[in-house]
C-alpha cells in the first residue's frame, strides 16, 4: 500500500507517494536528500531529527509521513545557508556552540520553535509563577526548555549561550 | 517497522468503523506507538489515525473542564484556566517527556502509553505483558524502575503517565466512545493493576475511542506535583506525588495523595488521606501518612529504595501544599 500526500517542504511543494511506514525522518532524508536533519535515536530520545511542522517543533522519527498531508516542514536547510545565516546558526557560530556537529540541526530547528514558545508564553516545568502571562528568558529556563535535545560532546555552556544571545534579538 | 495500512477517517463514525478491521490501531500523537511499533513490541496491521478529529478544545463545563482528547500536552499545560485552577495538573504534564513531545502527544495518548519496562521493549525477552503466558523478566531482572505497590507475579511494571497522576488526585473522568454507546469511567477505574492478565493496561474496550477527559469543579487547597527522578528534565519518574491539601486554621480539613512510578496504574493513597481528614497540621501527621501510603509495599531488589522515597515524597508534597495554602 502507498498514501498519497501533499508536502510543503522549506517553502517547495511535493506531491510524494509514501509506504505507511515511512516517517518524515526517512522521508527528508531519503526521498528528498535533505541530510541536514540527523537520526540519533530513532525513538524520540535524543532530538537530533527535531524540525519544525507548521512552526512547532517536533521529533520527525515520531510522526508517519503520511499523517502530514498538507502540512508544512521546515528543516535546517530551509532557516539558512551559507550566504545568509539564520540569527541561531550565526549565534551557535559565534558561540561555538558544537563540537562533531551532529546535534546541531535539531538543536537548532528545536531552538526556533522553542523561542517561539517561550514568546507565545508557554510555561516550563521550572517557570516559576504559572499563571504570569510571559516568561522571562534565562539561562534555567533555556536549560529546562532544550532537554529534549542531547549533545553527546555536551557543548552544553555555549550552546545555551547561543540561544540565550539570538533569543534577545 | 511491520507493514500496516493505514487510513485517515474522515469523522468519528467512520473511525469507529475502521477499527472493527483486524489488528487495527488508532493513532493519535504516536509518540509511544511509534516507538513501540520500531521494536515490534506493538504489531497493529492498521493504523486508523484519528489525529485529526475535532477533539482538540478545552471547554468549561459544569464549573470545571471538558480536554478534548486531542488537546497536545503543551497546550493543556498552556491553557490558562488549567494553569490558574488546576496548577498541579499543568506542573504534572510540563516535567513529562520534551517539549518536542508534548508539541505531539495527546491527552488521550498520555492514558494509553505504555509502560517503559526494558523487558516490554526488547521482543527477545520474555514478558507478560507483550507475550502473555512467556513469563516477567523483570521479577528477577534489573528492576529499579519497577512498581512497589498492587503489582503481581506475572507484572511488576508501572504506568509513566505524569498526567494520569495529576487527574486521579483530581478525580477527573475519561469520556470514551464505542459505535453504538458512550460512557464516563473514573480514572481510578481506568488503568488496571496486572493481576494474570498484564497485557491489559486499562479497562477500555477494544472499539471504544477517548473523546474526552472531564475535570471536576477546582478542588479547595493548595496543589503540588512532586517528580523525583534520575535527571533534572526528560525522565521518567522513579516516584511522583500529586498532593491536595486543604486547611481549616490549623488543622487539615482534607486531603487528597496519588502517586506515580510506583504501580501498574497511578496510585491512591485513600488510607493516608483518611488518616489526614479533621486532623491538626503537623510534620508528624505528613510523615505518618507518607508511611502510611506505602503500607504493604513490596520492593524487588533494586527498586527497594523506592519505598522510603514514596514515603518522604509524600510527606514531602503534603507539607509543600499545606504551605502553598497558608500563604
Amino acid at each position: 500500500m502507498t498514501v498519497d500526500i501533499g508536502l510543503t517542504v522549506n517553502g517547495v511543494r511535493h506531491e510524494l507517494k509514501v509506504d505507511p511506514r515511512t516517517t518524515l525522518l526517512d522521508l527528508l532524508r531519503e526521498q528528498l536528500g535533505l541530510t541536514g536533519t540527523k537520526k540519533g535515536c530513532d525513538h524520540g530520545q535524543c532530538g537530533a531529527c527535531t524540525v519544525l511542522v507548521d512552526g512547532v517543533r517536533k521529533n520527525a522519527c515520531l510522526n508517519l509521513a503520511a499523517s502530514l498531508d498538507e502540512r508544512g516542514v521546515v528543516t535546517i536547510e530551509g532557516l539558512g545557508d551559507e550566504h545568509k545565516l539564520h540569527p541561531l546558526q550565526a549565534a551557535f557560530v559565534e558561540h561555538d556552540g558544537f563540537q562533531c556537529g551532529y546535534c546541531t540541526p535539531g538543536q537548532i530547528c528545536s531552538a526556533v520553535g522553542m523561542l517561539a514558545e517561550l514568546k507565545s508564553g508557554l510555561p516550563s516545568a521550572v517557570t516559576a509563577d504559572l499563571k504570569a502571562p510571559a516568561v522571562d528568558m534565562h539561562e534555567d529556563e533555556v536549560r529546562e526548555r532544550m532537554s529534549g535535545n542531547i549533545c553527546r560532546c555536551a557543548a552544553y555552556p555555549n550552546i545555551v549561550a547561543a540561544i540565550l544571545d539570538a533569543g534577545k534579538a | 517497522m511491520r507493514a500496516f495500512t493505514y487510513e485517515r477517517p474522515v469523522d468519528m463514525a467512520a473511525a469507529l468503523v475502521a477499527i472493527g478491521r483486524p489488528g487495527a490501531k488508532f493513532l493519535a500523537g504516536g509518540t509511544n506507538l511509534l516507538d513501540l511499533m520500531k521494536v515490534d513490541a506493538e504489531t497493529p496491521q492498521h493504523i486508523v489515525d484519528v489525529s485529526r478529529l475535532p477533539l482538540d478544545q478545552i471547554s468549561e463545563e459544569n464549573g470545571g473542564l471538558r480536554i478534548g482528547a486531542m488537546v497536545s500536552n503543551t497546550a493543556l499545560a498552556g491553557d490558562q484556566r488549567v494553569r490558574e485552577h488546576y496548577p498541579l495538573l499543568a506542573r504534572a504534564v510540563l516535567n513529562g517527556a520534551s517539549a518536542q513531545l508534548r508539541n505531539q502527544a495527546t491527552t488521550g495518548g498520555n492514558l494509553l502509553q505504555r509502560t517503559r519496562c526494558y523487558y516490554f521493549y526488547d521482543p527477545s525477552t520474555p514478558c507478560n505483558k507483550r507475550s502473555p503466558g512467556s513469563g516477567c523478566s523483570a521479577l528477577q531482572g534489573y528492576n529499579r524502575i519497577h512498581a512497589i505497590l498492587g503489582a503481581s507475579d506475572a507484572c511488576i511494571a508501572v504506568h509513566p503517565s505524569d498526567m494520569a497522576v495529576a487527574m486521579m488526585v483530581l478525580d477527573a473522568e475519561v469520556e470514551v466512545q464505542a459505535p453504538h454507546s458512550h460512557r464516563r469511567i473514573k480514572i481510578a477505574d481506568f488503568h488496571r493493576l496486572p493481576g494474570n492478565t498484564p497485557q491489559n493496561d486499562t479497562n477500555l474496550g477494544a472499539e471504544e475511542l477517548i473523546t474526552a477527559v472531564i475535570l471536576p469543579p477546582p478542588p479547595a487547597g493548595g496543589q503540588v506535583y512532586r517528580k523525583v527522578r534520575d535527571r533534572a528534565s526528560y525522565d521518567f519518574a522513579l516516584v511522583s506525588v500529586a498532593a491536595l491539601v486543604d486547611l481549616d486554621g490549623e488543622r487539615i480539613r482534607s486531603a487528597r495523595i496519588a502517586l506515580g512510578g510506583v504501580a501498574h496504574k497511578p496510585w491512591r493513597a485513600l488510607e493516608a488521606e483518611k488518616q489526614l481528614a479533621g486532623v491538626p497540621l503537623s510534620d508528624d501527621a505528613f510523615a505518618a501518612a507518607g508511611e502510611a501510603a506505602v503500607k504493604g509495599a513490596q520492593g524487588h531488589g533494586h527498586n527497594d529504595f523506592k519505598i522510603p522515597l514514596a514515603a518522604r515524597t509524600v510527606a514531602s508534597a503534603l507539607t509543600e501544599a499545606a504551605k502553598q495554602r497558608k500563604a
